[in-house]
């Protein structure tokens, strides 16, 4: 496997991971998927939570004999749909910034000297 | 070489023809004068599997191939073989079913199923995809001892897609044996011997086709049959409005709450069947299940196995983008299935062939074509129950698939051979593994006959939520996570979700079931008292209900005989407990806090250098992709 043999390091990694732009690219990816992730766990347990606990705001009906229980659980679809649609928007961003890295990855540890 | 393969190709076609030319008839729910068309479309959909498996077994060379399909696989294609390998029986019939006999609580059921697609998205599938290869092992044994590392992914990959093979091939028996009426056995050699030969000639290359295959065929049969019922039923709206409005829908609802119903207008019994609680009782089980979904298939080793196939992390968003619309309107598709099957054919005659109510589907299916009596209701049965057929084998090749990796790449290749071995010793180790599992598949499928394997599914789901998605996720975004992290939370996630699920009520438990019995028993004087009044009344409507009821009450009492009788030795389920001790279906809820818990303080206790060493190369890497198109080359 070329990952645990030691004839790959040709990047310094060290360098790289202290890289202020990959530091800015962690922590923006990180916050991102944590807010993201969070958000999308919330609003889905809000189903089968609000099923149980308050199944007489699901019984309202809204339009005919819709009622807001319906509402809510094709919501859902639309809500895991859009989560995917923002991910895919904002993870084109992630995209530029880590290609930006990888053309200059192997200067990265040449500027700070390599330690190996 | 290649005269060996030609003879095992002969043999496996000599295996399963008798199978298709010869079955063995059984009362089904296709009748017996309609299955010659039922085994014509089954003989059409094997005979493209298998074409396409023999044009892929060309293209399979190197363990990449085999593996990954080479790295060869587009975003969409993949997502396609995505909700191929997803989408199981249990989704295409047994959501459905659930719907058709309880409404909303069925369709809230299946939410779960697709949200679980935004943890492989966000946190799982690219940085897979930029540090793994072939298997689960692989991300594990980047950073962490290596050999530690494979023999735990690898043995938690088997017991985790050995449940589930195990939960699918007794399914696969059962189903098509309520469908076609073919012996149990000869359904499970069918489906394994099928299986084995996509695997162990195409590799990844066929199982990917296969799973492409069957997920168009079943959104196509799906998409035909919400057309037939939107033409129907009316859409959306009106749709809905026909449901609560259907007698059938209503004599459900008021045989679901009981009394209950006495005061509700049928208009009120027909709205609750748009209400939660039909199903549902626990709302503890329903967030623990929700919880195993939502982090369970991010851990399933053959979901995973899937973003391997893909060149980039974009190709392996782009595959989730299109397996979550795939699945997701699916799933929505399922509603109108579900509620269409309850008005077309009816809750009770759905319950009638089989009580978890899997045949809605193709019963809906042979209605809206012209009925039992016609040729082109009984070709959309055929048609239905075929793509039930594909999409186990599909599911089940994507299984073997991945414990066959574990056992040859991993434990094999990796811990065994430490790395010493060329090209073709890999690939056919790989085979070797392949026809082991297959082998053992077959065995485990036919001796767990009239076993009780719903705990299964809900095992699979247990173990990898609790055990492989915190391992997983730990070692990609964790500094501090080390090997004694991933032993520690792997033995612990395994352990805990297995015994939970082992006390709890997913078991039989015979004492429970004579109580119940003995109940009925001792209650039918009461019940008999009105029926017998109401035969001796004269007037005839009341003399024919009441002979119904009595029909009724007569085949309660011989069941409830029956369980007494089967279990007159038994007092305790094979754990040896009267009564479950843990009151979740779902172990969950408990279990993936303990796994997560387990991973923390196993990396806290333990000193591993190289764990330290490699997180900034891993964490580099698996942030922006570098050097991952090298990987998939070698």
């Amino acid at each position: 496997m070329s990952a645990v043999s030691p004839a790959t390091p040709v990047y310094n990694w060290a360098a790289i991971d202290n890289d202020p732009r990959f530091q800015s690219l962690h922590s923006k990816k990180v916050a991102f998927l944590t807010s993201l992730m969070v958000f999308s766990l919330v609003y889905y347990f809000l189903l089968p939570i609000g099923a149980a606990y308050f199944t007489d705001i699901y019984r309202i009906k809204v339009y005919g004999v819709v009622n807001v229980g319906i509402l809510f659980a094709l919501s859902q679809f639309l809500v895991a749909w859009g989560i995917a649609f923002y991910y895919t928007a904002k993870a084109k961003n992630f995209d530029i910034m880590a290609a930006e890295l990888v053309r200059e990855a192997d200067k990265i540890g040449a500027k700070i000297g390599a330690k190996k | 070489m290649k005269n060996v393969k030609n003879k095992i190709w002969l043999a496996l076609i000599a295996c399963v023809l008798p199978f298709v030319a010869q079955p063995a008839f059984a009362q089904g729910a296709v009748a017996d004068k309609w299955k010659w068309l039922t085994f014509l479309v089954f003989g059409a959909i094997i005979a493209l599997t298998m074409y396409v498996t023999y044009l892929a077994a060309k293209r399979v060379k190197t363990v990449s191939d085999f593996y990954a399909a080479g790295g060869g696989v587009s975003g969409l294609q993949n997502g396609w073989a995505i909700a191929g390998d997803y989408l199981s029986a249990a989704s295409f019939l047994g959501i459905a079913g659930l719907i058709s006999l309880y409404g909303y609580d069925g369709f809230m059921y299946s939410v779960g199923w697709l949200v679980a697609y935004i943890t492989v998205l966000l946190v799982i599938a690219e940085p897979c995809r930029n540090i793994g290869k072939y298997t689960l092992s692989d991300i594990l044994a980047y950073r962490n001892d290596p050999k530690k590392a494979r023999i735990v992914g690898a043995l938690s990959t088997i017991t985790v897609s050995t449940f589930y093979l195990t939960a699918q091939m007794v399914g696969a028996g059962v189903l098509i044996k309520t469908l076609i009426g073919i012996d149990y056995e000869v359904s499970v050699m069918t489906v394994g011997v099928l299986m084995l030969a996509y695997v162990l000639f195409g590799g990844m290359v066929a199982t990917t086709w296969v799973q492409i295959i069957k997920a168009i065929l079943l959104v196509c049969a799906s998409i035909l049959m919400v057309i037939l019922v939107w033409s129907q039923y009316g859409f959306l709206g009106d749709f809905l409005g026909s449901v609560v409005a259907d007698p059938k829908v209503q004599a459900r609802v008021a045989a679901l709450i009981g009394d209950k119903a006495t005061n509700l207008s049928a208009q009120q019994l027909g709205q609750i069947f748009l209400e939660p609680g039909l199903f549902l009782k626990v709302p503890l089980d329903q967030i623990s299940l929700g919880m195993a979904l939502v982090f369970g298939t991010a851990g399933m080793p053959h979901i995973l196995m899937r973003f391997f196939t893909v060149p980039t992390a974009q190709a392996a968003r782009t595959s989730v983008n299109w397996a979550m619309a795939i699945i997701g309107g699916f799933y929505v598709l399922t509603l109108f299935l579900g509620m269409g099957s309850a008005m077309k054919v009816g809750p009770a005659a759905i319950a009638a062939i089989d009580a978890g109510g899997n045949m809605a589907n193709p019963l809906l299916a042979q209605s809206l074509g012209g009925g039992p009596d016609s040729l082109f209701g009984n070709l959309f049965m055929a048609f239905v129950a075929a793509v039930a057929f594909a999409t186990i084998v599909a599911v089940v090749a994507g299984l073997v698939l991945a414990a066959a990796s574990a056992m040859a790449h991993d434990l094999y290749v990796g811990v065994i051979r430490e790395e010493h071995v060329t090209q073709q010793e890999q690939v056919r180790a790989a085979r070797v593994a392949t026809i082991l599992v297959g082998a053992m598949a077959i065995v485990i499928g036919i001796s767990a006959k009239g076993q009780n394997v719903a705990h299964l599914v809900a095992l699979a789901f247990a173990v990898a939520s609790s055990a492989n998605f915190p391992c997983v996720l730990m070692t990609l975004f964790w500094r501090r996570c080390n090997t004694g992290g991933i032993v520690l939370g792997m033995v612990v996630g395994t352990l805990v979700a297995i015994g939970l699920v082992m006390v709890s009520p997913n078991l039989t438990y015979p004492k429970a079931i004579k109580e119940a019995a003995q109940k009925v028993i001792d209650g039918t004087p009461a019940r008999m008292a009105p029926i017998t009044e109401a035969l001796a009344s004269g007037d005839a409507a009341k003399v024919a209900k009441a002979e119904k009821d009595k029909a009724a009450l007569d085949r309660a009492v011989a069941a409830a005989k029956a369980n007494i009788e089967k279990f007159k030795n038994d007092n305790t389920s094979i754990m040896g407990l009267e009564k479950p001790w843990f009151e979740l279906r779902n172990p969950g809820l408990i279990s993936i806090p303990l796994g997560f818990l387990a991973v923390i303080l196993g990396s806290l206790l333990y000193r591993d250098k190289r764990a330290d060493d490699m997180w900034d190369e891993l964490y580099v890497r698996q942030t922006t992709g570098i050097l991952a198109a090298k990987a998939q080359v070698h």
